[in-house]
Formats: C-alpha cells, structure tokens, sequence
C-alpha cells in the first residue's frame, strides 16, 4: 500500500481526536492515573499526541532510546507489564470508539506494542 | 518568495522554503524549540499580523486571537514582525482612583489610565513599583470607556507587595503597568455553550472579567459560577453577584465555605466537589478555572475527565511570592 498509517487513519486531526479520548480513559482509570496523572495536563497531552502519531506510523524522531529514557522513571515507579497492557487496551477502546477499521487497529497496535520492551526497560 | 521578519530593530531575511525558527536559528537568535514538528510548542512566539493558519494549528483559540504562533511550522507568506517570549515589556504609567476594602483581607485597587488600555476580560497585568518590584494581578472588569482597570488584591502574610499596595498606596499615585498578557479570557462565539466559572480567593477578578464580558456579548447558555474560600469573612461580591443572578436568568452563583461554618445560602465543602454535585457531565461546556494553583491543576483534570474538552478549558493558576 502507498500511503502510511498515519495517512489513511486521518492524519493529525484523527491524532487530536484520538488523544482527548484516550487522556480522559487513562485520567479515569486508577491502575495507571499514578503515570499520567502527576505532570502538568497541558505538558501530558502534547506528550501523549507524540505517542499518538508514533502508533499511527506518522512522522516522529523517536529512538528505542529515547523511549527508554522518557519512561525510566515510570519504571523505577513500579511500571510493569499489566499497566502497559491496560494501556494498550485504552488505546484500542479509543480507536474502536472513533470507527477506525479493525485492521487498521491492528496495526496501531502493532506499532504500539513493538516499545513494549523499550518503555518497560526491559 | 522572501520575507522580512523583524524582532525589535534588528531584520532577518527568511528564504522561501524556510521556516522562522530555520531564519533564527541561522541567524543565531535565541529561541527556545524542541521537536520542530509543532508538537511541544516550545517555540511560541508572536506576530504583529496574521500568521498563517498552519503556523497556529493546535493552539488555543485565545493564542491564535493574539497572533501567537509556532515558529517551527511557520513559512511567512508576508513580513511580520515578531516578538519573542522574554522580550523586554513595554510599561505605561497609571493612576490609582480607588484603593479601599473587598473584606478584611483583600482590597479593590481601581487605576485609570491616559490612554485606552486594550485587554481582553481575565488577562493579567504586572504591576511595577518604582525600585523594579514586580507582581502579576488579574484585571477584573471589561474595557471600559473610562480607561480603568480594575484589580483585587489580597494581602499575603509577609506579602512585600500586597502590603505595599494594601499599606502605603493612596488615591493618586502612579504604578506602572505592563501589558495585559494570559490566554484565560471569553471569546464571542458558540454563546449557547454551557459556561462554568470556578474561583478560588482572589480568582474571583477574572472571573467577574470573563462573566461581564460574556453577559456583554449576550452569551446564552447556563454560566454557572463557583466561588469558594474556608471562611466567610474571606469571600466577597456575594450580594452583588446574589443579584445579578437574579436579574439575568441564564446566570448562577454559588458561594462555597470549606471550613466548619457555613450559614444558610452557601454551600457547604471545596469547590471542587461542590461543582460535579451540581453539574455531573460537562460534556460540551467551557470551563475556566482562577485562583489557587491545587484547586486549578486538580480541576483541569476533573473538568477533562467529566467530558470538557482540552480546547475548551482555561486555566489562571495564581503564582504565590512572597519575597
């Protein structure tokens, strides 16, 4: 296919639309809130449309490094295993929620998961 | 095609194909900038016109009115002129025509000015005495054609300025005053949106700014405005804002007493809880949120999490110095 996930996903508006849903679950969750919640809200959502555009495949500088470096400290907070996955599960919700495609889900998610290693430290 | 930007006398010739954070780093001006890719906002600055829209994509609707922009995304389509963001302010001297007291604690300090002040409802001021002490007061009242601005001002224990302004100032001295600055001020459109008002203290002042102006610009949804403190004594304005409720059936105030006496007619408990009793779902509304920076960081969360969007939420949180 020619064109990017990012691309067919609805590029940055899709992104916009995607962060708001996807801030106020984790917000509202009490099993990750420790992780989202601490941080300037404004300072939060820039970061969280960073990750958005990351697992859309959009355009974005980061490393492997990188991402181990932004959530080290998470890490040291007891970051684990479940809470990625609950945060995997949110950003499904939202995409289901916002009628994108399955498939197109599922890439996403693929996207997503391949830092699993890198934001846990592992 | 190339443009020229200016920031203060000093001319940069940006290139077609360039950006104005490119023109500047090139140029070797100091701007502070992160991801380049309009994400991190790092470096807003503004503009004497319009920028382009895409310069602006993701900011706030109050930083697009004031022609901020994201330097990063920016290609120039004409010359513009640019202010970065510690450049030095422009000051202008006014007059304090009242200085007299809202309750035990907190003083309204009206100053008129020569010349028509440009601000928008909810905007800051900072205020300057002469040996270059500086401190940031909210304007309280719409633009007026009598060139005042309004501010109220709470005494701080060991406050240098507050007790200065509460102590030594009188009727017909001079402060100089900087520009109104702050992106928490209404703008006149989708006037059938629910309005929610949240203060703490003092938060009160921009918050009478922004209802008076929405009430201005024949705003027609509910505004509802929570104004809480622990103590009676340290509330004002309730009769005033009592009646205005009643003249204007769209308008609701509810006074807050966190401590232990709370007479009939106030609402028992923080504002922050006392809200979602009375509104539970704020999908839609427009929230802004003034005063003790606890109370407005913890409601920008709670407001979000209750449906408000991202966009539609302002927040003032109140710096405190004492020194």
């Amino acid at each position: 296919m020619s064109t990017t996930l990012y691309e067919r996903i609805g590029g940055e508006p899709a992104v916009n639309a995607a962060v708001e849903l996807f801030y106020r679950k984790v917000l509202d969750d009490s099993t990750v809130y420790r992780f989202f919640g601490n941080t300037d809200m404004d300072t939060q959502i820039a970061k969280q449309k960073a990750f958005f555009t990351m697992a859309f495949g959009g355009p974005n500088n980061y490393t492997g490094q990188d991402m181990r470096n932004a959530h080290a400290k998470l890490v040291t907070m007891g970051l684990n295993e479940d809470h990625f996955n609950a945060v995997m599960k949110h950003l499904g919700d939202t995409l289901v929620e916002l009628n994108v495609p399955g498939d197109l889900i599922a890439e996403a998610a693929a996207i997503a998961e391949s830092a699993r290693d890198d934001v846990l430290g592992k | 095609m190339s443009t020229t930007l200016t920031i203060d006398q000093n001319r940069y010739k940006c290139e077609a194909g360039e950006t104005v954070l490119d023109t500047l780093l090139r140029e070797n001006v100091n701007l502070s900038y992160a991801c380049k890719k309009g994400t991190c906002h790092s470096c807003l600055v503004r503009s004497d016109v319009a920028p382009p829209g895409l310069a602006q994509s993701g900011l706030k609707n109050t930083l697009t009115k004031q022609n901020y922009f994201l330097a990063c995304q920016c290609y120039p389509e004409q010359d513009m002129q640019i202010r970065l963001p510690d450049q030095s302010e422009f000051y202008r001297m006014g007059t304090v025509i009242t200085n007299k007291l809202l309750n035990r604690n907190t003083i309204l300090l009206v100053m008129a000015f020569e010349d028509a002040f440009e601000f928008n409802a909810g905007q800051f001021v900072n205020l300057q005495r002469s040996d270059g002490l500086t401190r940031s007061y909210s304007i309280a009242n719409i633009p007026e054609v009598s060139n005042t601005l309004e501010f109220h001002i709470r005494r701080l224990p060991d406050g240098v300025f507050s007790t200065w302004l509460h102590d030594e100032v009188n009727v017909g001295d001079s402060i100089a005053v900087s520009e109104p600055r702050g992106h928490c001020f209404y703008i006149p459109e989708r006037r059938e949106q629910g309005i929610l008002l949240v203060g703490t203290g003092t938060g009160l002042a921009p918050l009478a700014g922004i209802l008076n102006d929405a009430l201005a610009n024949g705003h027609s949804g509910p505004i509802h405005l929570f104004h809480g403190s622990r103590e009676l004594e340290d509330l004002y304005r309730i009769d005033e804002m009592r009646q205005l409720a009643q003249q204007k059936p769209n308008f609701h105030y509810t006074p807050c007493l966190s401590g232990s006496e709370v007479p009939e007619g106030f609402a028992a408990g923080r504002v922050n809880d006392i809200v979602f009793s009375q509104i539970p779902d704020l999908k839609s509304w427009r929230v802004f949120l003034c005063g003790h920076p606890e109370m407005v960081n913890l409601m920008k969360k709670r407001t979000f999490i209750k449906g408000a969007a991202i966009a539609d939420i302002y927040a003032d949180a109140f710096l405190i110095s004492y020194h």
